[in-house]
């Protein structure tokens, strides 16, 4: 019982912690370490509701999860089976499920990649105001980043016309960040969990909060070559050919959130970043160690 | 040779967007004349783009094939759109744009530039 009551807590702890962390300002502060605790945050989740699962029906051989796995199969083959085995199966299909989901996920990614490379190869010019980047000509502003081993950053004619040149070198410099840093990885356990759960609203919410902060860590790249005022404005821009029609979406709540925190939120002291780091080392440890010795 | 592969291609479509009819594969060569094309080549190249779904192939007179493009440049480039702006319901991690700047109206005029084939 006692692998099942600190799983139990550990996965209690995260689950409390997750909904005021994706509402936290604090870590705008720091996006590396924000995006890092997420992903260490949502291991010990999954790793958690696995563990708890297993771990209450594997009680009765009062032995470590993987050694009592073991014995659990061994006798489940020769049909000595208890109803405590529904816990074990639920909760070996429940990390078959997760397992499956993400790589669904990543190919379906690839997939639209691949064909948006095809595409893009065809359509997509250079061009000598934007170096390094693909133009496309179509008047509304955009520009993204296609990540993969070779990432390719992408701007419309609209939004060409629509940056000066030096908010242009920091989107630029945004979306090149993107490709260098694979944040399309960091996004990808998150999206794999909401194709999973897509009823849990906490899934959800921490999803948005790392798609944030993967912005604000492009961002924090971008304008430490180029400036946070030209990316501002840059921003500005793309929200200004807007016009504001009804409520903010997210995306708009996002941008809102990037300007503020360009505006000047000083960085996290370094002992409050390590510090962030090793407790989260410390919550993914707890499951790890259950599922693992 | 993937990337002269890709230019070729490019090139080729271009041909076909500009004539706006089906073309046979020595009309092709012809009008590529100045990269010294073989016809075997441009060849290849359609086919290529026939198998990627770019291009049609349909039987002409004689044993020639002619090639159209399925889809016009705008109707491609009004899709990378609405892929850039996550309005195609694929997930939307595939790509990350630097800020989302569309209305709804946009974005009808834009699956409506597919829509009108």
């Amino acid at each position: 019982m006692n692998a099942a009551l600190h799983v139990a807590g550990t996965l209690a702890l995260c689950t409390v912690v997750a909904g005021p962390l994706a509402g936290a300002r604090w870590v705008w502060r720091a996006p590396r370490t924000g995006i890092l605790l997420w992903q260490m945050l949502g291991l010990t989740w999954v790793m958690s509701v696995v563990g708890l699962l297993l771990a209450l029906g594997l009680a009765p051989y009062d032995a470590p999860i993987p050694v009592a796995l073991g014995r659990w199969a061994a006798d489940a083959v020769r049909g000595d089976v208890t109803p405590l085995a529904v816990l074990v199966v639920l909760g070996l299909l429940s990390a078959l499920d997760l397992v499956i989901g993400l790589l669904w996920t990543w190919w379906s990614v690839l997939r639209v990649r691949r064909r948006h490379r095809d595409v893009l190869a065809l359509v997509a010019r250079r061009d000598d105001a934007a170096p390094g980047a693909l133009v496309l000509d179509h008047p509304h502003v955009v520009a993204y980043c296609v990540p993969g081993a070779r990432s390719a950053v992408v701007l419309s004619s609209g939004a060409l016309s629509a940056l000066a040149k030096d908010e242009l070198d920091a989107v630029l410099g945004h979306e090149h960040a993107h490709g260098r840093e694979r944040h399309d990885l960091v996004l990808l356990p998150f999206s794999a969990l909401c194709a999973v759960l897509p009823r849990v609203r906490l899934v959800r919410s921490a999803a948005q909060a790392v798609a944030l902060l993967v912005e604000m860590r492009a961002d924090e790249s971008a304008s430490l070559r180029h400036g946070a005022l030209p990316l501002a404005a840059a921003l500005r821009r793309f929200g200004a050919v807007r016009p504001p029609e009804g409520a903010l979406g997210a995306a708009d709540i996002a941008v809102e959130a990037r300007l503020d925190r360009l505006a000047g939120l000083p960085p996290l002291p370094p002992v409050l970043r390590w510090s962030v780091l090793v407790a989260g080392l410390v919550l993914v440890s707890t499951p790890v160690s259950f599922l693992v010795f | 040779m993937v990337n002269r592969l890709g230019e070729l291609e490019r090139a080729a479509m271009d041909v076909l967007w500009d004539r706006g009819e089906p073309v046979a594969v020595r009309e092709v060569v012809r009008a590529l004349a100045d990269r010294d094309l073989a016809y075997t080549t441009v060849m290849t190249v359609l086919n290529r783009l026939a198998k990627k779904g770019f291009v049609r192939r349909e039987a002409g007179e004689g044993r020639a094939w002619y090639y159209a493009p399925v889809a016009s440049r705008e109707e491609y480039v009004a899709r990378l759109m609405l892929d850039a702006l996550s309005l195609t319901g694929d997930r939307e991690t595939a790509l990350a744009h630097f800020a989302q700047s569309v209305t709804e109206p946009e974005a009808e005029a834009l699956s409506q530039a597919l829509d009108e084939r």
